[in-house]
């Protein structure tokens, strides 16, 4: 979700509105902004399941530095989402262990 | 390769301040920053700041970042985004890796400001996605514009989660509560209060045991605990919440300057293990100096002046300024210092228990920081308490000795003093006619300063207030007013709402309200919103 009005802050600087492909699916988003934001703003909070116990990880840090919101971004696995700029037709997966598919469990 | 006299790495709020002292007197100078932006995290800092003028008291943390950009900029020194630094090793050769390309450059002088990350908690359930840093929330929020949650939970009560705190409720987020661990809240009673009278509980000596949810946070359980530290069965409470949030410190990012070789301590009251420098910050390495919340941490406005005495002093070392020049400009700076490092919670006297009177001899409010809020009885007694009759005059709600003054600079009749210690407790002086002009309501970062006229009207009296929220009420509005708790006391009337351009955003509105309540009576809630 997105802040609709702030009172203090008067904008946001947004760039053009430009559509990114989520797992397949059409989303919306602000070209510039991080991955990790568009993402967050369509409700999409999993960014990727670890590779042993198979458990989902978001947002942490939002600075790049827990590595919690990688996933995989135009066929490049382990991207940080909060510190990549979105571009259009951007394709982002869900990131499974360190790749888009879902492994065995071991 | 390219030389520079000096490289600033980091361009946060002491980085730049560094920067433009050195490049001010002449360095060539160059900054490195990670980040698409310049401005560190201050362009998070949506809140006015503490301190005095010098100190850019009163203008919010985003002003002051934009501020120090373009001083940089006109100084003449060159700072570079999307910049890496990936290692800086022996003879001052710094790599930095600029859009996937590495270069390697040579300084005569480095100044590392790398600043501090934050700290995490470890419970069952805190890698569920809905829990984050605090810093994380505010990132989102203040600077992409996105939502962080809807129902949060903050843990801890530093000044980083009750500002963040309130910088939720700002874009509309319901706080449930601040939970912390110790017995007394940690940051500025202030900033608590600010919070509390909204409703926001404070649950202290409380630590969280679990986060519960499938692939969400869904719920978060909290519990007492005992003076060993350890939670107390049968005292958990639950909240139905989708976000956590953790305030729980932050740490100097040391790893770079460990590289250039310098000595590291560990030392609790600054933070931790950080690089060791001396009063200029100098560190062990010759001609490598670390600033910033990476050698303390502490308030932006410390950061910024700890990285004018580096630049002052990489100045020195490169032969811009002359012993006697140096220690000038340096006593400047070690005496602004100073002025913030002063009163209950500077490094020294944090947290400290034994702590149970202001500098003046007031007995400090338990409420206040158990609770997060004074009680109606123990305002009056602190040199900021008025009650008088006929007009507006100032109640001053500022009870603990922090470093902050703007309230004495911008009332334009004097009618507020601190004096020239800057973490005294302001005085009201209830014998200058005050005009009601609003600027030290809106002037006020605490927002701890009331304009109250007991005789507004026959059986009302006014009370002005500083008010930060969406929607802005109008004149005529009705609407709840809450007391210090946050519990609703009396029905209110909004009889004024002014916005100047001096009051910077903060909005100066004044209720009516039964006499009775005057002294009751501190937050305006309005009619179809409910208080939490």
């Amino acid at each position: 979700m997105r802040v609709s009005e702030h009172p203090i802050l008067s904008d946001f600087k947004k760039g053009r509105l430009v559509t990114f492909e989520y797992d397949g699916t059409t989303l919306e988003g602000y070209e510039g902004e991080p991955i990790a934001m568009a993402l967050k703003a369509n409700g999409i909070e999993i960014h990727r399941y670890t590779t042993k116990l198979h458990k989902p990880r978001g947002i942490f840090c939002s600075i790049g530095r827990c590595t919690d919101c990688v996933m995989v971004v135009d066929g490049v696995p382990n991207v940080r989402t909060c510190m990549t700029a979105l571009k259009e037709g951007m394709k982002v997966q869900t990131q499974y262990g360190v790749s888009a598919k879902k492994e065995d469990d071991e | 390769m390219k030389r520079y006299d000096l490289v600033v790495i980091g361009a946060g709020p002491s980085g730049l301040s560094a920067a433009i002292e050195a490049a001010s007197h002449g360095l060539n100078t160059i900054v490195f920053d990670e980040n698409a932006r310049p401005g560190g995290q201050l362009f998070k800092q949506i809140h006015k700041f503490f301190g005095s003028k010098e100190h850019k008291a009163k203008i919010r943390g985003i002003d002051i970042g934009a501020k120090l950009v373009a001083e940089a900029e006109e100084v003449g020194a060159k700072v570079v985004q999307n910049a890496t630094v990936m290692g800086i090793f022996p003879h001052k050769d710094i790599s930095v890796m600029i859009d996937g390309e590495v270069y390697t450059c040579k300084a005569d002088n480095i100044i590392v400001a790398t600043g501090a990350s934050e700290n995490t908690l470890a419970f069952p359930g805190w890698t569920l996605p809905g829990v984050m840093g605090a810093g994380s929330a505010q990132t989102q929020m203040n600077l992409y514009g996105v939502m962080p949650g809807q129902r949060i939970l903050m843990m801890g009560s530093g000044n980083v989660g009750l500002v963040v705190g309130m910088q939720l409720k700002q874009v509309g987020c319901e706080l449930v509560a601040v939970v912390e661990a110790a017995p007394r809240i940690g940051g500025y009673g202030v900033h608590a209060a600010k919070l509390a009278r909204t409703g926001v509980p404070f649950y202290l000596k409380h630590t969280i045991l679990r986060a519960e949810g499938e692939d969400h946070v869904r719920k978060a359980v909290i519990a007492e605990v005992g003076d060993d530290w350890k939670p107390i069965p049968g005292t958990e409470k639950e909240f139905d919440v989708d976000t956590i949030c953790l305030a729980v410190g932050l740490s100097p990012m040391y790893q770079l300057a460990m590289t250039a070789g310098c000595k590291l301590v560990d030392e609790p009251i600054n933070g931790g293990v950080h690089p060791e420098v001396d009063e200029y910050g100098a560190t062990s390495v010759p001609g490598v100096f670390c600033t910033g919340d990476l050698i303390c941490i502490e308030e932006a406005s410390s950061a910024m002046v700890k990285g004018r005495i580096a630049g002052a002093a990489a100045a020195r070392r490169a032969g811009y300024l002359t012993e006697e020049e140096h220690a000038a400009i340096h006593k400047k700076y070690k005496d602004s210092l100073d002025q913030l490092r002063q009163g209950m919670f500077s490094g020294k006297n944090k947290g400290n228990p034994n702590i149970k009177t202001t500098a003046e001899g007031i007995p400090l409010s338990d409420s206040l920081l158990t609770h997060g809020y004074l009680k109606e009885e123990e305002v009056r007694n602190f040199p900021g308490y008025s009650h008088q009759a006929g007009g507006f005059h100032p109640v001053v709600e500022c009870t603990q000795n922090i470093p902050c003054n703007p309230c004495q600079d911008v009332c334009p009749k004097h009618c507020i003093t601190v004096g020239d210690q800057i973490t005294a407790l302001p005085t009201v002086h209830p014998e200058i006619e005050c005009i009601n002009c609003g600027m030290c309501v809106s002037s006020c970062p605490g927002q701890a300063i009331f304009l109250i006229n007991e005789d507004f009207e026959p059986g009302y009296s006014a009370i002005a207030l500083a008010y930060e929220f969406l929607p802005r009420p109008e004149k005529g509005d009705k609407g709840t007013a809450l007391d210090r708790s946050g519990q609703p006391v009396c029905d209110a009337e909004v009889v004024d709402v002014r916005a100047a351009k001096a009051f910077d955003r903060t909005v100066v509105l004044t209720m009516k309200v039964p006499a009775e309540m005057v002294n009751k009576a501190r937050f305006f809630v309005p009619k179809e919103a409910k208080a939490e």
